[in-house]
C-alpha cells in the first residue's frame, strides 16, 4: 500500500464536532422509529445536541453539528435529496440563523429553553414556507399552522429543559473535559 | 430529579418566550380555524332571494315552491333543510350545514339554502 501523500490531521475541534454529530445522528435515526400522527410533527431530539454544542462551544460548531446531522441522518434513512430532506435542511438553516441571534440575548434571562423554543418556531416557519412555495403550492398548508406551532412550544420546551439539565450536569462534572452530550 | 429542580432550569425570559409561543398558537387558531364560521343564511326560491337571515337564534322558515313547502330550520351557527316535498330528498339528507359557503339545493322545489360568511373558503360547498 502506497502511503498517502495527503495527510489530514483532525484537530480537537474536529473530534468534538464528529462526536456531537454522531450523537445527533443517533437521535435522528432513533426518532424516525417513533410513529407520529402527522407528518412534520417531530420531537426533534437531535436539536438537544445542537443546543448543548451552542451553549458550550459556540455557534460555529453548532452549525457544523446540525448540518452534518441533517446530511448524514437523511443518508442513513434513505431520505437524501427527497422532499423531507429539503424540509429538514431548510428548518435546520432557519433555526441556526435564529440561534445565532438568540445567543446574544442576555444569559441571565434567556437560557436553553428560550433558544429551543425560538429555534423550533424558526424550524416550522421555514418548513411551512418551503412547503408552500415548492411542495404544496396552495395556502392549504397553513391550515395546520396551529398544530405545528403548538408542537413547537411543547417540544421546544421539553428539548430546552433536557438540554438545560444536561448542561447543568456537564458543568458539575466538568472534569470530563470535552466529553459532552 | 424533582419537579422543582426542572423548574429551576427555566429562566424568567424563558417563561416569556413560552408564553409568546402560546400566543402565536392562539392567534394561528383564531386566524386560520375560524375562517369557515358562517354568519348568515340566504334562502332562495325560484331563483329569487326569499329571505336573508342571521344565525343567532333558532327559527323555522317555510318556503313555498312548485311542489309545496320546504321547511328550513336554523339554529345558532348552523342550518338545514328539515323537510322538502322533492322525490329524492338530497337536500334534506345533507343534514346540518355549518361552514360558510355550504349549500343545500332542493332542485325539484326550486329552493336553496346557502350559508354566508366573510371568511368563506369557497364560493359554494356541496356534498
Amino acid at each position: 500500500m502506497t502511503r498517502s501523500t495527503i495527510e489530514l490531521v483532525p484537530t480537537a475541534e474536529d473530534h468534538r464536532i464528529a462526536r456531537h454529530a454522531a450523537a445527533a445522528i443517533v437521535l435522528t435515526v432513533a426518532e424516525a422509529a417513533i410513529p407520529l400522527p402527522l407528518p412534520g410533527v417531530k420531537p426533534g431530539l437531535a436539536n438537544i445536541v445542537t443546543l448543548i454544542v451552542l451553549a458550550r462551544w459556540g455557534w460555529r460548531e453548532a452549525v457544523w453539528v446540525a448540518l452534518l446531522r441533517v446530511f448524514a441522518g437523511s443518508l442513513l434513512l434513505g431520505q437524501f435529496l427527497a422532499p423531507g430532506f429539503f424540509l429538514s435542511l431548510s428548518g435546520a438553516i432557519a433555526s441556526l440563523v435564529v440561534l445565532g441571534l438568540a445567543v446574544h440575548l442576555p444569559r441571565r434571562w434567556f437560557g436553553p429553553v428560550s433558544h429551543s423554543i425560538l429555534a423550533a418556531f424558526a424550524h416550522i416557519g421555514a418548513q411551512l414556507v418551503v412547503a408552500r412555495l415548492w411542495l404544496v403550492p396552495h395556502d392549504g398548508v397553513f391550515y395546520l399552522t396551529p398544530v405545528f406551532s403548538a408542537a413547537a412550544v411543547v417540544f421546544g420546551l421539553v428539548n430546552g429543559l433536557v438540554a438545560a439539565r444536561l448542561l447543568a450536569e456537564l458543568r458539575t462534572a466538568t472534569a470530563g473535559g470535552a466529553h459532552g452530550a | 430529579m424533582t419537579l422543582g429542580a426542572w423548574l429551576h432550569l427555566i429562566r424568567p425570559g424563558d417563561v416569556l418566550v413560552a408564553l409568546a409561543g402560546l400566543g402565536v398558537c392562539v392567534q394561528a387558531v383564531l386566524l386560520l380555524w375560524q375562517g369557515g364560521a358562517p354568519d348568515g343564511v340566504v334562502v332562495r326560491a325560484g331563483g329569487k332571494v326569499f329571505a336573508e337571515l342571521d344565525l343567532s337564534r333558532r327559527r323555522i322558515v317555510e318556503v313555498p315552491g312548485p311542489l309545496g313547502l320546504t321547511r328550513i330550520e336554523i339554529e345558532p351557527g348552523r342550518a338545514r333543510v328539515a323537510a322538502d316535498p322533492g322525490p329524492r330528498q338530497y337536500c334534506v339528507r345533507q343534514g346540518w350545514l355549518s361552514r360558510a359557503g355550504a349549500v343545500a339545493i332542493c332542485a325539484p322545489n326550486q329552493v336553496s339554502l346557502t350559508l354566508t360568511g366573510r371568511g368563506a373558503d369557497y364560493d359554494a360547498l356541496n356534498y
